[in-house]
């Protein structure tokens, strides 16, 4: 395994310059996520436009993995409805995983940076984190939802 | 930062200037021969788990090939054989770290264990509402959260000694901290995060001038420094036997024998009474009253023999390697660009944990993994420790005595890759 398929040009430009990094004061929705593995924190903050995604951002602070994967992943949620941004959760889901072998890489677009993380099992949780946070706020508040989501 | 940002290694004899002989050590490792990633395995993750010479390893597997019987029950041969041999074990230990008596020796699952055993059995029978029990800021978790369950269930209040930026416990903060109502002193021997050495014998003096009993956790001092209980005067030793090149599964509480004589039994079952009726049950001798149930006989043999071979290498002469092996490694990483140390304390053990400028420790792990390079990352169950420095984790590299110079000077190559990973 090259370290190389692990740490992509990609992954390590968003580790450096996080793109969306910053907190929203009139976010719709905030969920907290927390790694007590590694101690990586992020707090998500989505802003809905009825039923779509109009702004992301985050803050936060964790390995390449995890920034790069949440910058990663507010570039490509911003603009998705709430349907279409589970749909891509259950997708990243599969590839950190291993578990996407039939996904189509290419309509990933640069997401598929993170597809060497499966390689490596201690990494998946660093990466999988901002997702399950997507994942919860997702659903609205009115739903019991954790106040703050755990990779353990 | 590139590569040439490390300057090159001073001359690394193949001996150090003790004398000793490292690699000749290591050949007993099986283990320590294989490659990981196409590389030459350099294991530095000692603290967590040291590995087993091939003398433990037959230790263990001739039990279990030859004697296999349970111990203190039958009288057939086996069941003496494997009694004689668990027993054997226990007065090894006791040799090791100089008790007086083999009743002062108390199996137990590991360090973890025995420190609960502590605050469960004579915590529970002898603290009151509004007593104080004092720890360090060090401490790893297993010496914190078994104190702030007795806290929670009698009310205690804890107190924490601060530690300074060296990682050391800041001075005269200790002595401020008692009252009339403290009861207990729990310290790391050794800090498994810094790598620290505290004075425990001074503190030890001072806790029983104020009528405290004194807990120490041992499980990274074992490995590193020779013990003398009896010279420290603890009241109360934890170790674990897998970090001392032993099994995992087993470890030691070493009590004085008045206050084991006083505390009420732990956990029941056999092995640990005398006799048994429903108007109520009398308990064994020492130190069985606290090994309820079949124990892990393997484990206590397996420990017999790491205590044989650390005396035939000798405590002292690890101690010194380890000095040595560590001034060298502190002087190698202090060089490394944007590395900074944590925990610089003038008396430690061979502990080194750093972090670097803009790199995750996580990063650092996985990239020097693949390298060969064994380290650990995260918080190292101390998460106080962390806090205290403002940082989420560090990477830590942990020697024991099969340690080389080499090994340090792959782990600062594996650093200069982490480097070109995020140049």
């Amino acid at each position: 395994m090259d370290l190389r398929e692990l740490y992509q040009d990609v992954i390590v430009d968003h580790n450096r310059s996080p793109r969306n990094f910053r907190k929203m004061a009139d976010a719709t929705r905030t969920q907290e996520g927390f790694n007590p593995l590694c101690g990586d924190k992020l707090m998500l903050y989505l802003k809905l436009d009825g039923d779509r995604i109009s702004d992301v951002s985050f803050e936060g602070s964790g390995c390449a993995i995890s920034v790069a994967s949440a910058s990663l992943m507010s570039q490509n949620v911003k603009g998705k409805t709430l349907a279409e941004a589970e749909q891509l959760f259950g997708r990243m889901r599969a590839l950190l995983t291993g578990d996407g072998q039939d996904l189509d890489l290419e309509a990933l677009g640069n997401l598929a940076a993170l597809s060497g993380v499966s390689e490596y099992p201690a990494r998946v949780k660093c990466a999988s984190l901002c997702w399950h946070a997507l994942n919860a706020a997702l659903r609205p508040p009115a739903q019991a939802r954790p106040a703050e989501v755990s990779t353990e | 930062m590139r590569m040439s940002t490390v300057r090159s290694p001073r001359a690394a004899p193949r001996q150090t200037t003790t004398g000793f002989d490292p690699l000749a050590w290591r050949r007993d490792f099986p283990l320590l021969q294989q490659t990981v990633h196409g590389k030459p395995l350099v294991y530095l993750d000692n603290a967590a788990t040291a590995q087993k010479p091939q003398s433990v390893i037959d230790a263990v597997a001739r039990y279990y090939r030859e004697t296999n019987a349970n111990v203190h029950r039958g009288v057939h041969a086996l069941s003496e054989r494997a009694t004689a041999q668990y027993e054997a074990a226990r007065d090894k230990v006791r040799g090791f770290i100089h008790a007086a008596s083999v009743r002062e020796i108390v199996f137990t699952r590991g360090t973890t264990e025995s420190l609960n055993l502590v605050a469960q059995s004579y915590g529970r029978s002898h603290l009151r509402a509004g007593d104080e029990i004092i720890v360090s800021h060090m401490e790893h978790h297993s010496n914190i959260v078994p104190w702030q369950l007795l806290a929670e269930q009698l009310r205690l209040d804890i107190k924490v000694i601060p530690i300074t930026d060296e990682g050391v416990l800041v001075p005269g903060a200790y002595e401020h901290l008692f009252s009339p109502r403290t009861r207990l002193v729990a310290l790391a021997h050794v800090s498994n995060a810094l790598g620290t050495v505290n004075p425990v014998r001074d503190m030890t003096v001072l806790a029983h001038k104020h009528h405290a009993l004194v807990v120490l956790d041992g499980a990274q001092a074992v490995p590193h420094l020779p013990v003398d209980v009896q010279e420290l005067d603890c009241d109360f030793y934890a170790f674990s036997a897998h970090k001392m090149f032993g099994p995992t599964g087993i470890g030691v509480l070493y009590g004085k024998q008045a206050l084991l004589e006083e505390m009420p039994p732990w956990q029941g079952g056999g092995d640990m009474i005398r006799t048994v009726r429903f108007s109520g049950s009398t308990w064994n001798e020492l130190p069985h009253k606290f090994e309820a149930g079949t124990p892990h006989i393997a484990g206590a043999i397996g420990l017999g023999a790491a205590v044989d071979y650390l005396q035939n290498v000798g405590m002292d002469r690890i101690a010194r390697h380890d000095q040595d092996l560590l001034d060298y490694g502190s002087e190698r990483l202090r060089r490394v660009h944007g590395l900074r140390l944590v925990g610089t304390a003038p008396t430690k053990v061979g502990v080194l944990s750093f972090v670097m400028d803009g790199i995750h420790p996580h990063d650092i792990g996985t990239i020097v993994d693949q390298e060969g390079v064994a380290i650990r990352t995260g918080h190292h169950c101390a998460m106080p420790v962390m806090e205290r420095f403002g940082i989420p984790a560090t990477a830590r590299a942990s020697l024991a005595f099969y340690n080389t110079r080499e090994d340090i000077d792959a782990l600062v190559a594996a650093l200069a890759k982490v480097r070109e990973v995020f140049r």
